[in-house]
Formats: C-alpha cells, structure tokens, sequence
C-alpha cells in the first residue's frame, strides 16, 4: 500500500490503540491470578522448609542492600519454626536467592533454592534435592556449622567446579541465620554483627 | 478458502489438501528456521541447555509466530509500507506480552522454568522474518500453516540440540538421568558446545537433504 504520511499515522496510531487495549485487558484479568500465584508459590515455598503450622507472620528487613524476610510459623498460639527467605548477590550468574527453615532451637530443617541464574550443570547443582551444600546444613544446629566453603576454612563441602556459587549459597544461609537470631530473640539487631564474629572463632578450632 | 499461492484455476480437493500438507512440511524440512534458514540463533543456543527447555522455548515460539501471522495477513492490506515493519512488531509485542502474561497468571509452574526465554521471542528473526516473508503476502489460512510449519521445525530443531547437549553435558534425557552424569563432558551444557552441536547436526541435517 502507497505511504502518506497521513495514512501512516493513522494506521501505525491504530494498532498501538488496539494492542495497547487489548494487553490493557489481558492485564486487568491476569493481575488477580498473577497475584493469587505469587502468594502460592511463596507458601509452596514455605511448606517446604517448615513443620506443619497454621499460620504465619510475615517481617522484610533489609541487610547489605538485600531483602531478608523473615516468616514466623505458629500452630496453636505457639511458634512453630521461622522460614527465612535470604539471597546473595554474589553468584556466579547473578543473585542467589533461598529459604532457609529454622525450628525452635535453631536446627536448619531445610533449605530450598528461590532462584538462581548459575551455570547449567555445575552451580545450578544446588537446586537438587540432594547436593553437598545443602547436605552440609539439612538438620544440623546453625550455631555449629562453620558458613564458608572448606576452601575459605569452613564447613560447607562445596559443589565441585562452582565454588562462587557454593560462596554465594553458604554466604545467603549465613544472613538467613543472623535474621533468624533476630527473630528468635536470640539477640537484639545491635549484637548480630558481634556475635557473627565469634561465631567464626569458634568454628576456626574443628576445621580438620 | 483461496489460497494466494495456488496458481491453478481449480484444483481439485485433494490437490489443496495435499498443498496445504505441503506448506507445514516445508517448515520442518526444507525451510527449517534453525538448520536450513538459520534464524533466530541467540534462542537456539540460548535455550538449548536442556532437551525440555528447547521443546518450551519451541512451543511457545510456535504459538505466537501462527497468532503473529495470522494477525499480519488481516492488516497487510492496510498497512502503508514505509511503517510496515513497525506495525509487524507491535503486533508481535503484543500476542508475546500477553501470553507472558497469561502463562504467569495460569500456568506459573511452566512459567518459572521459562519465564526469561519468553519475552525473548518479541526479538526473534524468526517470527519478523515469517511476517515480512510470507504472511504479508498469503492469506490467513496460509499464513497460519506456515506459522505451524516453522513452528514445528523450529520446536523439532531445538528439542533435537537440546536432547543431544543434554545428553552429552549432563547425562540425562528431557531431566531423566542416565546414570552417567559423572563420565560426561560438561562443556556441551556450556556456550562452546552449543554451537559444536548446532554445527555438527547442521552438517548433518543437509547431508541427508541433498540426498
């Protein structure tokens, strides 16, 4: 068809109108689904990492320049175990974001991977259901687990040839932990830092 | 429905059928996108880590490219073609935001394991290419079977390179592990050996078309 420039703003006008309209609508009646999936996918994400529990308190903090939220679990009026969702911007592809769930006397009862961005087959590893990071945490007390990979002198067998992306995910359990100290009233925002340090004193004595 | 490329006056039905069955056939095998035209490569290598996630990345290309065509060949007519080209990708933009949309709000589980290779597709050559190369000129129904015909290539294509990079990176086939994860060479999962794959069954894909 011969171009005017009357008929090219008309026609280009046109259909932007109506595909503008038309992803208008498609969001209107997306948004509530949209929205309906996030909550799900996060409480999906919860009932992995927790035990059985009737409700939840939801609190974000923000630590290092990343979102840490931190999702209390109660069952009967008595808390039941905390969900902390942390992340590390410190991957091999980008952020590394996780849950970690604590039960009352700080023993990590699983960790689940949110999203990763790790190259495929060697960081993208720690998704799997049994991996050496996450066997390296799953039911042992945080308290005792050193959370650096063995190659910086920790605790945490790394996953082979990704040891930035084992960093990243040792170092996310990490901040999950400080936010857990928190929440469980273990100790007050002020000492977190403090008690981070003697942490990894202690820890310096059982590296074999 | 006429068909703008049949030249014949009045071809019998079967005649149409068999044309029809012969504009999807091409997309697969003589004008495959990914082995023959050679488009949209950035996906093809891009997706390709998995024999899954190249059969998703080929689905959902597939859907757009026949609703994109589709959409073209009604306005190609009203079109002026100094904006032709504009047109094409608001259009495109469009069906590929909604079906993002869509797939967040219905089918988040898939959505999770694509959600960043979907709005790649507004930008793949395969889906312009088709539009400026065939559905500005032919009829709907045409123009959708074109679209099924390099859709199906292009899902085929992808699925094949990644079967086989899985299979040789990671030891595993459309997620199922083969038990030898351990012996194989993990750089097929990797960019080099994306195009090593892509290259080695290009060679081989135009071998057996010659013939």
């Amino acid at each position: 068809m011969e171009s005017s420039l009357k008929n090219m703003v008309v026609v280009l006008g046109t259909i932007t109108l109506i595909s503008s309209a038309a992803v208008g609508v498609v969001n209107m009646i997306t948004a509530e689904p949209i929205a309906a999936a996030k909550v799900q996918a996060v409480n999906d994400a919860l009932s992995l990492v927790l035990p059985p529990y009737e409700s939840v308190v939801s609190q974000s903090d923000e630590s290092d320049g990343v979102t840490v939220t931190t999702h209390t679990a109660s069952q009967g009026g008595e808390v039941v175990g905390y969900a902390v969702e942390s992340a590390s911007k410190n991957g091999f592809g980008g952020a590394v974001r996780l849950m970690v769930g604590f039960d009352k006397q700080g023993r990590i009862l699983n960790i689940n991977v949110l999203e990763q961005k790790e190259t495929p087959g060697l960081g993208t590893k720690m998704c799997d259901a049994e991996n050496p990071l996450l066997a390296s945490f799953k039911d042992k007390l945080a308290a005792e687990v050193k959370m650096s990979v063995r190659k910086d002198g920790g605790d945490v067998d790394a996953l082979t040839a990704a040891t930035i992306s084992s960093r990243a995910y040792a170092e996310a359990v990490a901040r999950a932990y400080e936010a857990y100290k928190v929440a469980a009233g273990l100790q007050s925002e002020a000492n977190a830092v403090s008690g981070a340090t003697q942490q990894t004193e202690e820890g310096g004595y059982d590296g074999e | 429905m006429e068909s703008n490329v049949t030249t014949q006056a009045q071809p019998s039905k079967m005649e149409a059928l068999r044309q029809k069955w012969a504009l999807i056939w091409k997309g697969i095998i003589k004008e495959n996108p990914t082995f023959v035209l050679v488009l949209g490569m950035c996906p093809t290598l891009g997706t390709t880590t998995s024999a899954t996630n190249g059969f998703g990345m080929g689905v959902a290309t597939m859907a757009v490219l026949i609703m994109s065509n589709m959409a073209i060949s009604l306005i190609k007519n009203v079109v002026p073609d100094k904006v032709r080209i504009p047109a094409f990708i608001v259009v495109i933009a469009s069906f590929v935001t909604v079906i993002d949309m869509l797939m967040q709000a219905y089918v988040p589980s898939l959505y999770a394991a694509l959600g960043v290779f979907i709005p790649l597709i507004v930008v793949n050559c395969i889906i312009l290419g088709r539009a400026e190369a065939f559905a500005s000129k032919n009829g709907v129904l045409d123009s959708a079977l074109d679209g099924l015909g390099i859709g199906l290539g292009f899902t085929l294509s992808l699925t094949t390179i990644g079967a086989v990079r899985e299979v040789l990176g990671s030891g595993a086939i459309f997620g199922l592990s083969l038990g030898i994860a351990d012996y194989m060479p993990l750089v097929f999962v990797l960019a080099p050996g994306g195009f090593l794959v892509l290259g080695f069954l290009m060679v081989l894909f135009n071998k057996f078309l010659k013939k």
